[in-house]
C-alpha cells in the first residue's frame, strides 16, 4: 500500500464497522484494528439490534432520527443474514400517567416528524393480545426496526472493503500518538485521523473520556412464533432506575426474525464481571413476566451480558478531541450504539470532508468530556 | 403383560406399554419425522437422551417437547410438525 | 420457591453418581441423589438402574429433577414437573456423564439417522426394532455393546462399521491379555455378535433417502460400498458433559472438569466424578463416584482405598483412547454443505469461514440453538480444532418462570 492512510479507525464494532464503510465510500484510504478475531464481537453482538428513535433529550432525538433515516435507505442493500425487520415499538402504558407521558412523547416524535399513533387500550390488545389485561394503552412507533447486528457490522465492512478499506483483527492498540497509533506488539501503524471506536473501552485510551461499562443482560427464548408482533417496552422505563445509578431492570423484548423472543432490560454501574447476575436476571424475567404472562412457561435458551459504554449525560462522544485535531471520538452510545452508528459515521466523514453536516453536531462533541472532568474536580 | 397406554399421535391413535417414551409411539405410528427444522428439512430422534433437541414435538399443546424423554400419559395428545 | 436442604447432593444417577450416593451415605451423611431422566442408572443402565441401588438405598433417589443453573453459593437451581426448587448442599458431587460425539457428514440430518447409544437408549424406550435393518458405525467398544443388545431385541440384520485400524484393534485386545476380565467380556460379546460382520477402517461417507434414510455409502477397506438400511447408528466415542460444572465455576481442562487427587474440583466442596473428569467407562466411573462420595462424606481413608483401582482403571482408558483415536480422514466427510448445527441449520462450509468458535457463532447462530452447542460443539472441536465450550446459563433450556424464581432467594 502506498502513501499513508486517511483514517485508522480504531473498534470493529458496528460503530467502527460504520466509520469505515463512510469514510471508504468518501473516497478517503481506510485501515480499521480491532483486537477480536472478527467483526462486531462485543457489545455489538450482546445488544438487541434495535433502530430505534429515542426522546431522552432534543439531542437524542435529533441522533436517532437521522440515523433511523440512514439506516432506512441502507435496508435495501443489506443483506438477508442482517434480518432487518421494521417491526415497529409499542410503548406500554401502564396506567393514567403513563397514558399522559405516551401523549408528550408523541408530540416530540410529531414535532420530529415521526409517525408515531396513540393507543387506546383496545388498540393496543388488537395489536397485542398475548399482554396481560388491565394495561391503559400506549403509542406505536412504527418506524422502528430490528436486526442482527453481528451480521450488519460485517455487511458494513465488507463495504468499506469494497472501496479499498483495510482490516486488521487480533491486533490490540495500546496507545494514541498524533499521526499514528502503537499496536500491543509495539508496531506502529500511521494516519493523518484516528477514530477511536472501541465503546465501552474508550477510556482505556483516552482516560478523560467519563465513559463507564453499564452491564446489561438479555436472554432469548426457543422459537415461539408470532406470539409477539412489535418491540414492546413499557413507558415506565422511561421512569425506571435507569435514569439513575442504582441497578435497574424494565420491561423491553422483541420478537426476533426467528421467532424467538429477545426479553431485556437491565443496566448496572460497577460489574467489570462478564458472569451472569442471577437475582437481576430473575427481576428483568418477573418484570416481563408481569407484562407478558404467558413468558411463563416458555423455555429460555441462554442468558448473558453485554456493556454498554455510558457517557454522564447520555449522549455519545462523536467528533475531535480538544486540542488533538487528529483524533476523533466515535463512542458512548450507550444502548444506542446500533441505532446512531449510521449517523455518527456520517458525522465523521462530514468532519473530514469539510462537508456541512445535516444535524448539528456541537452536542456530541467530546468537549463535552473535558469541561465535565473540569466541573467534577 | 405390562399396562397398556392409549394416546394420540397427529390425531390417531396408538396404543404403546406403560414406561414407553412420547418417542416410541411415535415410531409405533410410522411417524419418523418428529419436527421441521429451520430451513423446513425433516428430522427425527438423534441422541435418544435428551441432549440434540432433534426429537422435539408438542405435547398437549404445549411446544419444544423432548420425545426421547418424556414417558406416555393416557390419553395425550402429540403432534409433529413432519 | 421451595428449597430443600442436604448434606451431600449427587447430581447425575449413573453408575458413578450412584456409587457416589452409597459412598457418602455410607459416611454417615444425608445424601440426595438427583438425575433428570424417568429412572436412575444414567445410559449405561438405562432401564435398569434400580437394581443397581442397594436394598434399603441408604439416600434419596428423585428422578426428573433437572439442574440447570447455580443458585447463589452451595446451592442449584432445579425444575421438575412439581416446579422449581432450590436444591441446597454442604458437599456436591457432579457426576453428569457424557453424550456421544456426532460427525457431520453428507445425509446425517436425514430421519433414521441416530446415535449409536442412542439408538439403544430409544430401543430401551419402547422403540420396536424387531426386524429392522441397521448399520452401526463409528468407532469404539460402545458399538458391539449396542450391536448385541440389537440383536436381542430381534432387528433383522447388523453390520458394524469401526473407523480404527483392524492393527490398533488387534493391539488394544492383545493388551487385554493382562485383564483376563476384560478380555473375557469382550471375547464373549463377540461371540454373542457371532455372523455380524464388522468392518474395520470403515466408516460412512453418506446416508441417502427421501424424508428418510434408505441407503447408506460406506468407505471400507475393499473400497466403497452402498448398503440399504432402516437405520444409521452413529457414535464416534463421547464428550464429556461439562456445562452444569462450567456454571458452577469448576475449571475445565482439554474437555473434561479438572479434579484432584480425591476428585475435587476447582470449587471448594464440589466433586466430580465419573465421565465428565474424562472418558473412562464404567469401572473407572464406579471408583471415581466412590472416591468422591467418601471425600464428599469426610472419610479420606475409605476415599484413598480407591486410588490404586482407579490408576489401573485410568491405564484401561488410556489404551481405549489410544486404540479408538479417531481417524484424520473423517475431518474430510463432510462437505461445504453438510450441515454443522442442526438446531440452526449452519452448514459447514459457512462456519468455515470464522476464526474461532465463538466467532462462527455470533455471526452464523452456529451452537445457539436448543442443544446449546452440545452436538455441533463437539464437531466443530474436531473438525477445526477450535475450543468449543459453553458457559452460558442456563445448563439446558429452562423455563423463564425457573429463571424468574431466582430473585425469591
Amino acid at each position: 500500500m502506498s502513501g499513508r492512510t486517511d483514517v485508522l479507525i480504531v473498534g470493529g464494532g458496528i460503530v467502527g464497522a460504520a466509520c469505515a464503510a463512510a469514510c471508504a465510500q468518501a473516497g478517503l484510504t481506510v485501515a480499521l484494528v480491532e483486537a477480536d478475531l472478527a467483526v462486531g464481537m462485543d457489545a455489538t453482538a450482546a445488544g438487541m439490534g434495535q433502530i430505534v428513535a429515542m426522546d431522552g433529550s432534543p439531542a437524542e432525538l435529533a441522533l436517532t432520527r437521522y440515523s433511523q433515516r440512514l439506516w432506512d435507505d441502507l435496508a435495501r442493500s443489506l443483506p438477508e443474514d442482517c434480518e432487518y425487520e421494521r417491526c415497529g415499538t409499542l410503548w406500554i402504558a401502564a396506567d393514567d400517567d403513563e397514558m399522559e407521558e405516551a401523549a408528550r412523547k408523541a408530540t416530540r416524535y410529531h414535532e420530529h416528524a415521526l409517525q408515531a399513533e396513540l393507543l387506546e387500550q383496545r388498540d393496543l390488545y388488537a395489536l397485542e393480545p398475548a399482554l396481560r389485561p388491565g394495561l391503559a394503552g400506549g403509542l406505536c412507533v412504527p418506524g422502528d426496526s430490528i436486526l442482527y447486528a453481528p451480521r450488519a457490522a460485517a455487511a458494513l465492512l465488507a463495504e468499506a472493503e469494497r472501496h479499498g478499506a483495510r482490516a486488521l483483527f487480533g491486533c490490540r492498540v495500546r496507545a494514541l500518538h498524533e499521526g499514528e497509533v502503537e499496536l500491543d506488539d509495539g508496531a506502529r501503524m500511521a494516519a493523518r485521523t484516528v477514530v477511536l471506536a472501541t465503546g465501552a473501552r474508550a477510556a482505556e485510551l483516552i482516560p478523560e473520556l467519563p465513559i463507564r461499562p453499564r452491564t446489561g443482560h438479555l436472554v432469548i427464548t426457543e422459537r415461539y412464533p408470532a406470539l409477539v408482533r412489535h418491540q414492546l417496552v413499557e413507558l415506565g422505563y422511561v421512569k425506571s432506575a435507569h435514569g439513575t445509578d442504582a441497578d435497574s431492570v424494565a420491561f423491553n423484548l422483541q420478537p426476533r426474525p426467528t421467532g424467538q423472543l429477545l426479553i431485556g432490560s437491565s443496566r448496572q454501574y460497577g460489574r467489570a464481571d462478564p458472569a451472569v447476575d442471577r437475582v437481576i436476571v430473575a427481576r428483568m424475567l418477573k418484570r416481563a413476566i408481569a407484562y407478558l404472562p404467558v413468558l411463563h412457561g416458555l423455555d429460555a435458551l441462554r442468558v448473558w451480558t453485554g456493556q454498554r459504554a455510558a457517557t454522564l449525560d447520555g449522549l455519545p462522544y462523536i467528533g475531535p478531541c480538544p486540542g488533538r485535531a487528529w483524533l476523533f471520538v466515535a463512542a458512548g452510545h450507550e444502548g444506542l450504539g446500533i441505532t446512531a452508528a449510521l449517523a455518527t459515521a456520517r458525522l465523521l466523514s462530514d468532519h473530514l470532508l469539510g462537508r456541512a453536516p445535516e444535524i448539528a453536531p456541537e452536542p456530541y462533541s467530546p468537549a463535552r468530556a473535558w469541561l465535565e472532568t473540569v466541573v467534577r474536580a | 403383560m405390562p399396562e397398556r397406554i392409549a394416546l394420540h399421535v397427529n390425531g390417531r391413535h396408538v396404543e404403546v406399554d406403560r414406561g414407553s417414551t412420547v418417542l416410541a409411539a411415535l415410531a409405533v405410528a410410522g411417524v419418523a419425522i418428529c419436527r421441521r427444522s429451520v430451513q423446513g428439512e425433516p428430522r427425527g430422534a438423534l441422541c435418544g437422551i435428551g441432549v440434540c433437541f432433534e426429537c422435539r414435538v408438542t405435547i398437549d399443546g404445549v411446544a419444544h417437547r423432548r420425545s426421547c424423554q418424556i414417558l406416555c400419559r393416557e390419553a395425550m395428545e402429540v403432534r409433529t410438525d413432519g | 420457591m421451595a428449597e430443600r436442604r442436604t448434606e451431600v447432593l449427587v447430581i447425575g444417577a449413573g453408575p458413578a453418581g450412584l456409587a457416589a450416593a452409597a459412598a457418602a451415605a455410607a459416611c454417615g451423611r444425608r445424601v440426595l441423589l438427583v438425575d433428570d431422566n424417568a429412572d436412575p442408572g444414567g445410559q449405561i443402565w438405562r432401564g435398569e438402574g434400580r437394581a443397581h441401588l442397594a436394598v434399603p438405598a441408604r439416600f434419596e433417589v428423585r428422578c426428573g429433577v433437572r439442574v440447570v443453573d447455580a443458585c447463589g453459593a452451595s446451592a442449584v437451581l432445579a425444575e421438575s414437573a412439581g416446579g422449581v426448587e432450590r436444591l441446597t448442599f454442604d458437599r456436591l458431587v457432579l457426576a453428569t456423564g457424557a453424550r456421544e460425539r456426532f460427525l457431520p457428514f453428507p445425509g446425517w440430518t436425514l430421519p433414521n439417522v441416530v446415535g449409536a447409544g442412542g439408538l439403544q437408549a430409544m430401543v430401551k424406550g419402547g422403540v420396536p426394532i424387531a426386524g429392522k435393518r441397521v448399520v452401526i458405525a463409528g468407532s469404539g467398544p460402545l458399538l458391539l455393546a449396542v450391536a448385541a443388545y440389537l440383536r436381542s431385541r430381534g432387528a433383522r440384520s447388523l453390520l458394524i462399521a469401526e473407523q480404527t485400524g483392524r492393527l490398533r484393534l488387534a493391539r488394544f485386545v492383545l493388551g487385554l491379555a493382562g485383564a483376563p476380565q476384560r478380555l473375557r467380556q469382550t471375547l464373549e460379546l463377540r461371540r454373542a455378535l457371532a455372523g455380524v460382520p464388522l468392518l474395520t477402517d470403515a466408516w460412512p461417507l453418506s446416508a441417502h433417502g427421501a424424508g428418510r434414510l434408505e441407503e447408506i455409502r460406506l468407505r471400507t477397506r475393499r473400497g466403497e460400498r452402498g448398503e440399504r438400511c432402516d437405520l444409521l447408528a452413529c457414535g464416534f466415542g463421547l464428550v464429556p458433559n461439562t456445562e452444569l460444572a462450567a456454571l458452577l465455576g469448576c475449571r475445565v481442562e482439554a474437555g473434561c472438569v479438572a479434579v484432584d487427587e480425591h476428585q475435587a474440583t476447582s470449587v471448594a466442596g464440589v466433586y466430580a466424578a465419573g465421565e465428565m473428569t474424562g472418558i473412562g467407562g464404567l469401572d473407572l466411573s464406579r471408583i471415581e463416584g466412590e472416591i468422591a462420595g467418601y471425600a464428599a462424606g469426610g472419610d479420606e481413608r475409605k476415599a484413598r482405598a480407591g486410588l490404586g483401582p482407579r490408576r489401573r482403571a485410568r491405564r484401561f482408558a488410556r489404551a481405549l483412547e489410544r486404540a479408538f483415536a479417531l481417524r484424520e480422514e473423517l475431518r474430510e466427510l463432510p462437505d461445504a454443505r453438510t450441515l454443522l448445527c442442526r438446531c440452526e441449520d449452519v452448514s459447514v462450509g459457512r462456519a468455515a469461514r470464522y476464526p474461532s468458535w465463538r466467532a462462527a457463532k455470533l455471526h452464523t447462530r452456529c451452537g445457539m440453538g436448543a442443544c446449546q452447542g452440545r452436538i455441533c460443539g463437539a464437531a466443530a472441536a474436531f473438525l477445526f480444532g477450535w475450543r468449543c465450550e459453553h458457559a452460558r446459563p442456563p445448563a439446558s433450556p429452562a423455563r423463564i418462570a425457573t429463571l424468574a424464581a431466582q430473585h425469591e432467594v
